[in-house]
């Protein structure tokens, strides 16, 4: 695909890409240029000073927590630089590095904030999450094969991705993913599970493994042994501290993120259909494949404003604080044009995400009318023996 | 990073403040206590001229010194955003604490306006490390003479700075280029150097006003010293607009030209801009040079074999994302040009227009 292609791709007719006409279609992505023009000729000191603002304040947390936790044999201590540390956690991954990493402020020209050379506080490589991220999610947004985050190469959060028994463990496998999510993220683009089918270079993913292995140790020497350390026979507090911190920001990550494509109503796309996509297609695919979240300034910024999952998807460089004020052209447009608008509290947003994982768990013949439980004991079974060798 | 971050006792604070770094923190202490940035503080500001400015900085303990005459590159932060702009020190060499900048306003300059109307105390400006060969080498030479117009007399002002600081008793000779005495940047000083050392001549010309210095007119052969000793004999320094030089270059033909040093700068705003199929693109890592077919920059790149990483090819991943080092280049989405130096842009919807230098 690239900015030029002007063919247009002819999806199967049942399809929510053929919701509009093409040229619906190239009207409401010149809709969303103009809107993203407009924020651009905008952008600026204010949102200079705002992620400025919000480092400030990670880097107070950090410290304050790391302080606090110091003295954790002191229960207020511990319980309040736990709180502090996950937060500051939640704020540089989200807030932060995400959106740095994006190059949503690579205007700036401050290498501080430059969206190449920017590492963040995860297990994480800050360069091989740009490559899975910022262009294999983002550029293939849910298109089965191709978005490997449907489901980290892990789960099963798409009908179009072939049942097998191994799924059986999807409520499983999602609650090991969500506590161990910065690991998960980290391994995302090794690709372990292509390996087999030799898909992927070895060499090359155990270059990557070796980028993987020195950020993790890094992490793991700085939260589990420096300042552990710094306690002397205490340790024990600051290292569980830690442990706790660095497990809240995995579940509060993996809640948020989850609910960004898998609730209820957002599509997966296949890569036939979105072949030879044009600039208003991609649009259009980004708003299908999206969902947001609502709430409050606070529950938005703790969220990296990945809250507003459909913004960020169209204008993915676009200073992230700023999508809470687009958002209301976005949705005005969406609503004319008769695109879905998928928006829901976090309650409901996530409790759709974890009742597809339970569905998906089950292979399609066995629905709509709920299996009965024995079905789903002799499928189980049935798994299980063809999963022993 | 700097040779500083080697030291063990900073290797272990930096594995505590990793992956941010101890200049994470400090940075939030004060601007001036990172290690591994050179940045400098506006001490005082005097508006000299009704057209300059002059800024003593005090740099941090990042900034490793400059030779005189030579440039560095000062980064301003104008709208939330960084502008870089090379400017010769005009202070005494080897004052690692004390650093003297005096810009020019040009009529359409973004930085030197900003500067000019906005520039305070306390002001916090980036610096690269002092740059160019354009500079006074040591042992210094039996005789000197000096040739400047406009804010060219700035790395000029430097290297006589440095030369009387250290009692320098041969011959110097300063031929000062400006429109009118109210417009000569350094006027005051120069006069009082002039007072102060007998080898000194400073020789004035101000072409919008004849008759107020010791010479007139733009530069000619007429106006060089034949004497005591000849301009030819001197090791000659010259920084000034484009026709100044081109004048200057054209004297010192002939076998000359190894006595003669120039540094000429034309601000980014007002470098020619050249049309999309036109110009050079230069690779500065690669060391590759290619006509500028007018096509994005990666795939110019890619045409020319240079490594370029790329994910979506459509201006929304990033991963091509490098630094432009020199040039215009538009944006093929929006159609917005940009002259700015040291820019980080999209290749993939990047087209030059004219030269261009890229950080590939």
């Amino acid at each position: 695909m690239t900015a030029t292609a002007t063919a247009t791709a002819t999806p199967p007719s049942t399809s929510p890409l053929n919701s509009l006409t093409p040229e619906q279609i190239e009207r409401f992505g010149e809709e969303m240029d103009a809107i993203r023009q407009r924020l651009l000729a905008d952008r600026g000191e204010h949102d200079a000073a705002y992620i400025r603002a919000v480092i400030r304040a990670q880097r107070g947390l950090e410290l304050g927590g790391r302080a606090l936790l110091w003295a954790g044999v002191f229960p207020p201590a511990w319980l309040a630089g736990t709180a502090a540390l996950s937060l500051s956690k939640i704020l540089d991954n989200m807030e932060i590095g995400h959106n740095v990493m994006h190059g949503q402020y690579d205007w700036m020209n401050d290498p501080q904030l430059s969206g190449e050379q920017f590492e963040w506080d995860t297990a994480c490589p800050a360069d091989q999450w740009r490559h899975s991220h910022n262009y294999m999610h983002h550029t293939h947004t849910n298109i089965v094969g191709k978005d490997r985050d449907i489901g980290y190469g892990i789960l099963r959060m798409s009908e179009e991705q072939q049942w097998t028994p191994y799924y059986l463990g999807n409520p499983l496998w999602a609650a090991l993913l969500a506590t161990f999510f910065q690991y998960g993220v980290a391994l995302h683009d090794l690709e372990v599970e292509r390996l087999p089918s030799g898909e992927t270079d070895p060499a090359e993913k155990r270059e990557l493994a070796k980028g993987i292995w020195e950020k993790v140790r890094r992490q793991t020497l700085k939260d589990y042994v420096l300042f552990p350390a710094l306690s002397g026979p205490l340790f024990a507090f600051p290292m569980t501290g830690n442990a706790v911190a660095n497990l809240t920001r995995n579940l509060w990550a993996f809640t948020i993120i989850f609910c960004g494509h898998f609730p209820e109503g957002t599509h997966e796309f296949s890569e036939e259909e979105t072949e030879d996509e044009t600039r208003g297609q991609w649009y259009h695919r980004q708003v299908l494949g999206s969902a947001n979240l609502s709430g409050g300034p606070l529950f938005h910024i703790l969220s990296g404003n990945l809250s507003f999952q459909i913004e960020h998807h169209l204008f993915p460089d676009l200073p992230a604080h700023r999508y809470a004020e687009i958002s209301v052209e976005v949705r005005e447009a969406c609503e004319r044009y008769g695109v879905p608008y998928n928006v829901g509290p976090l309650h409901s947003q996530f409790g759709s995400v974890v009742a597809k994982i339970f569905r998906l768990a089950l292979p399609e013949r066995a629905r709509p009318s709920l299996p009965e439980p024995a079905r789903i004991g002799s499928l189980a079974k049935k798994a299980l023996l063809k999963l022993k060798p | 990073m700097s040779p500083k971050l080697a030291r063990p006792g900073l290797r272990l604070l930096n594995a505590f403040a990793g992956p941010h770094g101890v200049d994470g923190y400090l940075e939030q202490l004060d601007p001036l206590l990172v290690t591994g940035e050179r940045r400098a503080e506006v001490v005082t500001v005097e508006r000299g001229t009704e057209d300059s400015v002059t800024l003593t900085l005090r740099p941090n303990r990042a900034w490793q010194g400059f030779r005189a005459g030579q440039f560095v590159q000062v980064a301003v932060e104008i709208d939330g955003a960084r502008h870089r702009r090379c400017y010769s020190p005009a202070s005494t060499e080897g004052r690692r604490r004390e650093l003297e900048i005096t810009v020019k306003r040009h009529p359409e300059g973004l930085v030197s306006n900003f500067l000019a109307d906005h520039a305070e105390p306390g002001m916090v400006l980036g610096l690269s490390p002092a740059e160019g060969d354009f500079q006074l080498l040591r042992p210094w030479p039996a005789s000197i003479l000096l040739i400047g117009g406009g804010s060219g007399i700035t790395p000029l002002m430097a290297i006589l700075r440095t030369l009387f600081a250290e009692d320098y008793d041969r011959p110097v000779t300063l031929l000062h280029y400006a429109p009118d005495p109210a417009r000569a940047i350094y006027r005051a000083e120069l006069e009082r150097l002039a007072g102060q050392h007998p080898g000194f001549r400073l020789l004035r010309s101000y072409t919008r006003a004849p008759g107020a210095g010791e010479l007139d007119g733009h530069f000619s052969p007429l106006h060089l010293p034949q004497s005591e000793p000849c301009f030819a004999e001197a090791e000659t320094f010259a920084c000034g607009p484009p026709a100044l030089l081109d004048a200057v270059r054209g004297t010192w033909a002939n076998g000359l030209e190894q006595r003669l040093h120039v540094e000429s700068f034309v601000p980014p705003d007002l470098a020619p801009v050249g049309e999309p199929g036109e110009g050079t693109i230069r690779f500065a890592t690669s060391g590759v040079e290619v006509p500028n077919s007018g096509a994005s920059l990666l795939e110019q790149a890619e045409d020319a074999g240079v490594p370029a990483a790329f994910g979506c090819r459509m201006g929304i991943c990033h991963t091509c994302t490098r630094r432009k080092l020199a040039g215009t280049h538009r944006n093929l989405i929006t159609g917005e040009t940009s002259s700015e130096p040291d820019e980080e842009i999209q290749l993939c919807v990047s087209a030059a227009l004219g030269d261009l230098t890229l950080a590939l």
